[in-house]
This record gives C-alpha cells, structure tokens and sequence, in this order.
C-alpha cells in the first residue's frame, strides 16, 4: 500500500474513482432535487426518507463528505506537486493552443465548486444538523420543499448558485471523460463516454440552475 | 525577414540564466529552424559573443535531439515534427521568437537551451526492454504470429524517439506519455509477456522518482509529439500498473 501511496498513477486512479463516486450522487442528488419543480409532495418525501433514514445519514452520508474532502485534498496536492516538477517556469506559455481550459483550469473551477459547497453546507446541511441532532425538533414531513423554496426567494443567492453550476459544468466536462482514462479506460467506447460526459457535464449543472430559478421565479 | 530572438541564455547548469535579446537579418523563409540559428550563431561568433548552445543531430526528425520550446509550444507552432523540420516560412517578417529550453526539474540545463534529459534513459534502463539471450539462440522474430492491429499498435508506441516534447508541453510536466510508449511497444508483443509485470512497475517506480509530474489527461503531450503518440497508451500503463499490483 505504502508503494501504491507513493505512485503517480495509483493518485490519479484514487482521484477518478473519488470523482466518478461524487458524480453518482450528483446525479441522485439532482434526481431528487427536480421533483421539488413538479411536485411538493413527492420532494418532501424523499427528502423526509433521506434526512431520516439511519443508513443514509450514519453511513452514506460520512462517506460523502469523505469523498468530497479527499477529493478536495488531492486535487491540491497534485497541483502542487506539479508545480514543482516543472520548477522554473517558462517565460512563453501557450497552454491554449494543445488543451482546453477546462483540462488546464480543474483547480480554478473546483476551487469555485468548493467555495460554492461552504455556502450551500450553510444554507442546507448546517441547519439540517442544527434541527434534527442540536435542537432536537420535532420531525415535520412536510417542511422540506417550504425551506427550499425560501432558500431561492434571495435573487443573490440564486446568482451565486448559477454562476457556481457553471464552473462546476467545466469542471465536469473534463472531469468525466477524464476519469475512464485515468483508470485505463480508453477503447472503442470512448467516444460514447466523451459524449455522455460532455450531455452529463452541461446537462446536470443546467438542471440545478433550472430548479434555482425556477423557484425564484416563483415565490 | 528580420527576426527578433528572445533566447534563454544560462552559462552553465549552476548560473543564473535569463532572457537575451538579439535580431536577425535576412533570414529565408527556406532555412530551417536550426539553420536560422546557426546563423544567428554566426552572427554572435563574428561579434565576439558566445554561440546559442543547443542540442541538434540527425536534424531529420529521427533522434529527437532538438529541445527547444518556441513561442511556447515545443517544436514551435507546427504539428508532427521536431525543430529541425519546423522551417521560418511559418514565420513573417518582424516577428519576435521566444526560444526557450524545454523545463522540468528533471530536465535541468546544462546551458542556454540544452537540457539533461538524460532522465529518460534511466526509466528505459529500469526496464524498457526485452532480455533475450544472444548467444546464436535468438528466435526469429518473424516465426511469431503476431495480430496486424496489435503489431500496427506496437510499432506506432515503438515510433517514440523520447524527445521530451510531452514532459515540456504538458502543464504538470508529466513524462507519462513517453513511459506508457515504452511499456506499450512491448505490452502489445508477445515477447514482452514474460517481464511485462516488472517493467510496468519499475519503469513508473523510476518515473517516479526522476520527480516528473502527474498526468491530469490535459492531453498536451499528444499534440505536441512529433511522432503522434497517442493517449491510448497512457490508459494501457494504467491498466498494466494496476493489473501488475493486483498480481502482486
């Protein structure tokens, strides 16, 4: 283990892995969040199940924010360590003109989508954890798609939100593809994993933006 | 066409180098790149001045010599070829040229644009090879049945002439697309079957420790590789390294 620790590809297969496990609950967490656009009851019920839920809470939900903190983590320290492998940096370089800006740009917009989690930790998680396991209110079924809705009658918020779903779509749109290479994925299916990455990378920060708005537009 | 250098001069590997200005007359649009610089060269000599150092061989494409960042971009603003095959036509007249040798930590110069690359052979050492004994037992290598696309795959990784255009062009300064062809060209043989384990781990272990970068799949390298190795390469050394630990 102490050898795989220590080895450039067994850092990129963890951060992949990490990354491909942060997109699955992306998506869950996008597929639940879209109900609350079409119906209040069936988003206060899945939420109700996810927010009490024993195996949720005490076991998926710690393993997320692990998740999330490793893959934070790493990200920083492989773009220091990269930093000190080039050591004296060029007077000319034209980064543009093999790579795209989201492959040259994965700390600047995930460094974005990290500041963008502090926030959203602030308005959901924290009073999610102050009500249930501080204040230790009573449950209510029923007040999950009301608080959601509040959240986005703040236009600032839902500015910051967008702008927010935006770097995390660059971010995604090299991550993606990005990832199935990492772990030796490269095949006559990777122009199909391109693609999906690509319609997954705009198509979910998009839905987000659309539920952000839409409830704002609607209060 | 008059030309306006900015070359990186550096007296030895322990000076501090810097940004030198010059300016060339009457340069062809003939002339290849190295051309340009052996009379800029010239010039210098003639005007008492120490010549650009830089490394040149074949100055055919083949050895893979010629390290020069131009503009920045390695090998200058062409595709598919090293410096010595870039010529000044894909220049204009009065343009400034920002000539620089390729970095890396593991890349150190030895002066002005000629780098130790010399990093490379140690990786290849640690197992970018195939033991074979000599003595008048040698297989011929055409009683082997070998698959036209793995064969075709194998030559194409084997066409790398490790001339550090990835190191240089990518942003982490990550060597894994010269590694993954190394280990790829006999990856894809069935002579490379028997050490195939050993070389995948020794060879990223030596990687490894040369302190090249990690690889963030911007896919730089492949643009810039004068031999067009492509990024199927570096999945294939990822899938050996992590099929290799697997085995123990």
């Amino acid at each position: 283990m102490g050898a795989l620790s220590s080895s450039t590809i067994f850092r990129k297969v963890a951060m992949a892995l990490s990354g491909l496990f942060l997109m699955i609950f992306l998506l869950q967490h996008f597929l639940i969040n879209i109900t609350s656009v079409f119906s209040a009851d069936v988003f206060n019920q899945l939420s109700h199940f996810m927010g009490t839920n024993p195996l949720v809470q005490f076991v998926l939900q710690p393993i997320l924010i692990g998740g999330v903190i490793f893959h934070f983590l790493m990200g920083f320290v492989l773009e220091w360590q990269n930093n000190r492998a080039r050591g004296t940096k060029y007077a000319v370089f034209k980064g543009s003109a093999n790579a795209s800006w989201m492959s040259r740009n994965m700390l600047i917009s995930g460094a974005t989508v990290l500041a963008f989690l502090a926030l959203h930790f602030y308005d959901f998680w924290v009073p999610e954890i102050k009500h249930k396991y501080i204040d230790f209110l009573p449950e209510d079924p029923n007040r999950y798609h009301a608080e959601l809705v509040h959240k986005f009658e703040d236009l600032v918020r839902v500015l910051i939100y967008v702008v927010s779903f935006f770097f995390l779509s660059l971010h995604l749109l090299h991550g993606f593809a990005s990832s199935f290479q990492s772990m030796g994925i490269n095949n006559k299916y990777t122009p199909l994993i391109k693609s999906f990455g690509k319609l997954y990378a705009v198509g979910i920060p998009l839905g987000f933006a659309f539920i952000a708005i839409i409830h704002f537009l609607n209060h | 066409m008059k030309l306006t250098l900015i070359i990186w001069r550096q007296q030895n590997a322990s000076a501090k180098g810097g940004m030198q200005t010059y300016t060339l007359d009457d340069v062809s649009p003939d002339m290849s790149f190295l051309e340009m610089m052996d009379v800029l060269n010239e010039q210098l000599m003639g005007q008492g001045i120490d010549p650009v150092a830089f490394d040149h061989d074949c100055r055919e494409g083949i050895c893979g010599s010629c390290s020069m960042f131009i503009n920045g971009e390695a090998h200058g603003p062409d595709r598919l070829i090293t410096t010595c095959q870039l010529h000044m036509r894909k220049f204009k007249d009065g343009d400034t040229i920002h000539i620089e040798p390729f970095r890396a930590k593991p890349f150190p110069v030895i002066k002005d644009l000629v780098v130790d690359r010399t990093a490379f052979d140690r990786i290849q050492h640690a197992g970018g090879f195939v033991s074979v004994n000599t003595s008048g037992n040698t297989q011929d290598a055409n009683s082997l049945p070998i698959e036209k696309q793995a064969a075709d795959k194998a030559f194409d990784a084997a066409a790398c002439i490790g001339c550090g255009a990835c190191v240089a062009s990518c942003k982490n300064a990550s060597a894994m697309l010269f590694v993954s062809a190394k280990v790829s060209q006999y990856a894809l043989l069935p002579q490379g079957q028997v050490e195939a384990t050993d070389r995948v781990l020794n060879m990223v272990k030596q990687m490894d420790e040369e302190g090249f970068g990690n690889c963030t799949n911007t896919g730089a390298c492949e643009v810039e590789c004068p031999k067009g190795i492509s990024l199927e390469n570096i999945a294939r050394m990822n899938r050996e390294y992590l099929t290799a630990n697997l085995k123990g």
